[in-house]
């Protein structure tokens, strides 16, 4: 018997417990600050990446970045990807993916569109949408989780089928809802205060509660859990297809909200309502810091990441350059984001 | 007589045409170490995550406290105080120990609101409890930072959180070094001393025999053997009789090894 191999008297718990004590780590939560931006090293660094990125566009041009107009614009269409983002990182992080929340946007506001059209309150709007925003999300995660198939190909499946059923019965004609203008509804969710577009609020209240509900609630502990590792999960006794179905129907939930704020937005309800959200919306995903692999993610960051990814383009035009760079700085961002979490945060296996 | 804590009557087993239990009888009685043994392929695994409640038997009857039970499942189970230390450890590595001490069964208030702060109370007691000295280590620790044997550590304080009442240890010294081994054993012993039972899953009889009451063997889905620590003799005999229901006729030579190896000692 080799010397190795025998017990170590002096040190009961083995030669692994010598080697991380003699590393002397220790938490970071015993540290204050420092344990804060471990803690939080996810989100902080797409704060950081979004500073750089606005302190560049300042400096190119400092005059267009100090009016309020810039901001107020990009403050009232920020929180319709907000309503999404936020969802999205709880079924990333679960270990799936959602492509089909511009169609569920899309199907949820027209069902807003139709019930205000008939003079009902745009609350019963709301509630209407929020309900089709819940059976969508029920449906969809029901044909992942239920029907077993790869949550990145049916709900891009799903994205089609359900903006052709829109196309189909719309034949491409909007709607629009000029009595919208005067209902408290639209006060409530849609005006300014102080100059200050609403939206924003109920997007940051919206934000706070997800990311209370991710940290702090049972559902974002078994959604951690469940991404992580599903065996584990349902070995001990969680319902591991409930949990993914139910992040879907977050989405439904995140989507139908934005699907109504974006409709209070315009004024008119498209037949392609929420199109374009989908590649800004999931790159904001992954700018803010959730990983893909599932397991763990960050609310702040992604909400930061979609202010980021909002800030590129408006800032793009106004520092002076051409439309035409925007997509350029958008893939640039990502990739640096992506750099940068990379080397910020461990995968653990 | 003991309360039986648990019974399976009849329990088969079928993965398509593959039977991998054929009619299984176990029981545990309370405060009882039952050591099943039985070589790769015998049916353990099946065997066990059928009384966690993670597979479903295809036939027979499981009874908890003499009592027949309908809808088993891995939340029945846990429910029924038994608690399952599985092989793979069961944990999810990017989590803290905390959260995976509380899996599945998160300590809430209103609306589902987590406990944090009695979470990690609860868990920094588990840690003391089991062992884990080290301050390096907390409640806030990330599992995938921890050693093989701090893992099975955290999945032991899992096990013990609720006062079950069975404990299924399944292989729960493969992969551990010599002193985490020792430690595991130690605290086998204590759960025994406190009244508790505990099924214990080991490849290596001479572990198995060092702590069991009773041994269960089992060989091709099918008990092969059950019987009182007192009615054999060492782990020897037991080793034997696993390499004669193995190799009925016995294989060439390997008796003769095998005594040669005896004779050795």
């Amino acid at each position: 018997m080799s010397k190795a191999m025998e017990p170590d008297l002096q040190n009961p718990f083995g030669d692994g417990r010598a080697a991380v004590e003699g590393k002397e780590w220790r938490h970071p939560a015993s540290h204050g600050l420092r344990g804060f931006v471990l803690d939080n090293r996810a989100s902080l660094g797409t704060l950081g990446v979004f500073i750089v990125m606005m302190a560049v566009f300042m400096i190119a041009n400092p005059t267009v970045f100090t009016t309020w107009y810039l901001y107020s614009s990009v403050l009232t269409t920020l929180p319709v990807a907000l309503f999404v983002v936020v969802p999205l990182v709880f079924v990333v992080t679960c270990g799936e993916i959602d492509l089909s929340f511009p169609a569920t946007m899309g199907f949820a506001s027209w069902v807003f569109a139709l019930v205000v059209q008939a003079g009902y309150d745009p609350f019963l709007g709301i509630a209407a949408a929020v309900l089709t925003g819940i059976l969508l999300g029920f449906l969809v995660g029901s044909l992942v989780v239920y029907g077993g198939l790869s949550s990145l190909i049916a709900t891009l499946g799903m994205n089609f089928l359900l903006r052709g059923l829109i196309q189909i019965i719309n034949e491409g004609k909007s709607m629009a809802l000029t009595g919208l203008a005067n209902s408290p509804a639209y006060k409530i969710f849609s005006s300014q205060v102080y100059g200050i577009p609403v939206q924003i609020f109920w997007a940051i209240a919206f934000v706070v509660l997800s990311a209370m509900l991710y940290n702090r609630h049972r559902f974002g502990a078994q959604v951690k859990v469940v991404g992580d590792n599903p065996d584990s999960a349902s070995q001990m006794g969680i319902d591991v297809k409930r949990v993914r179905v139910k992040v879907f129907v977050f989405v439904g939930i995140g989507a139908a909200i934005a699907g109504c704020f974006s409709v209070m937005i315009n004024f008119t309800w498209w037949p392609t309502a929420g199109d374009g959200y989908l590649l800004p919306v999931l790159a904001s995903v992954f700018v803010g810091g959730t990983p893909t692999w599932g397991g763990i993610g960050t609310v702040a960051g992604g909400a930061i990441g979609a202010v980021t990814v909002s800030f590129i383009q408006t800032g793009v035009v106004a520092a002076g350059l051409s439309g035409f760079y925007v997509q350029f700085f958008n893939g640039l961002i990502i990739i640096l984001s992506l750099l940068g979490h990379k080397w910020n945060q461990a995968r653990y296996r | 007589m003991a309360e039986r804590i648990i019974e399976l009557r009849d329990i088969k087993k079928s993965y398509g045409q593959v039977y991998a239990l054929g009619g299984v009888d176990l029981s545990v009685d309370r405060g009882e170490v039952v050591g099943l043994i039985g070589d790769n392929g015998a049916g353990k695994s099946t065997l066990i995550k059928i009384l966690s409640g993670v597979v479903r038997p295809t036939s027979g009857d499981i009874l908890v406290r003499g009592r027949p039970v309908s809808g088993w499942s891995a939340a029945r189970s846990r429910d029924a105080g038994i608690e399952t230390v599985f092989q793979d450890r069961a944990l999810a590595v990017q989590q803290t120990i905390v959260r995976n001490i509380f899996m599945g069964r998160e300590l809430t208030g209103f609306m589902g609101w987590l406990k944090v702060n009695k979470e990690i109370e609860e868990a920094s007691r588990l840690m003391r409890e089991i062992g884990f000295t080290s301050k390096v280590f907390t409640p806030h620790s990330i599992v995938g930072q921890l050693s093989g044997g701090e893992r099975q550590g955290v999945a032991i304080a899992r096990a013990i959180y609720k006062q079950a009442e069975l404990i299924i240890l399944d292989e729960p010294t493969t992969a551990l070094s010599l002193t985490e081994t020792a430690k595991v054993f130690h605290f086998v012993r204590q759960v025994r001393a406190s009244g508790r039972s505990i099924l214990f899953i080991g490849h290596n009889i001479h572990h198995v025999f060092d702590i069991a009451d009773r041994f269960v063997v089992l060989d091709r889905g099918k008990v092969a053997l059950t019987t009182d620590r007192s009615a054999v003799k060492s782990a020897e005999d037991l080793i034997h009789f696993m390499e004669d229901i193995a190799h009925p006729g016995g294989l060439p030579g390997l008796r003769e090894a095998s005594a040669a190896e005896q004779g050795a000692r």
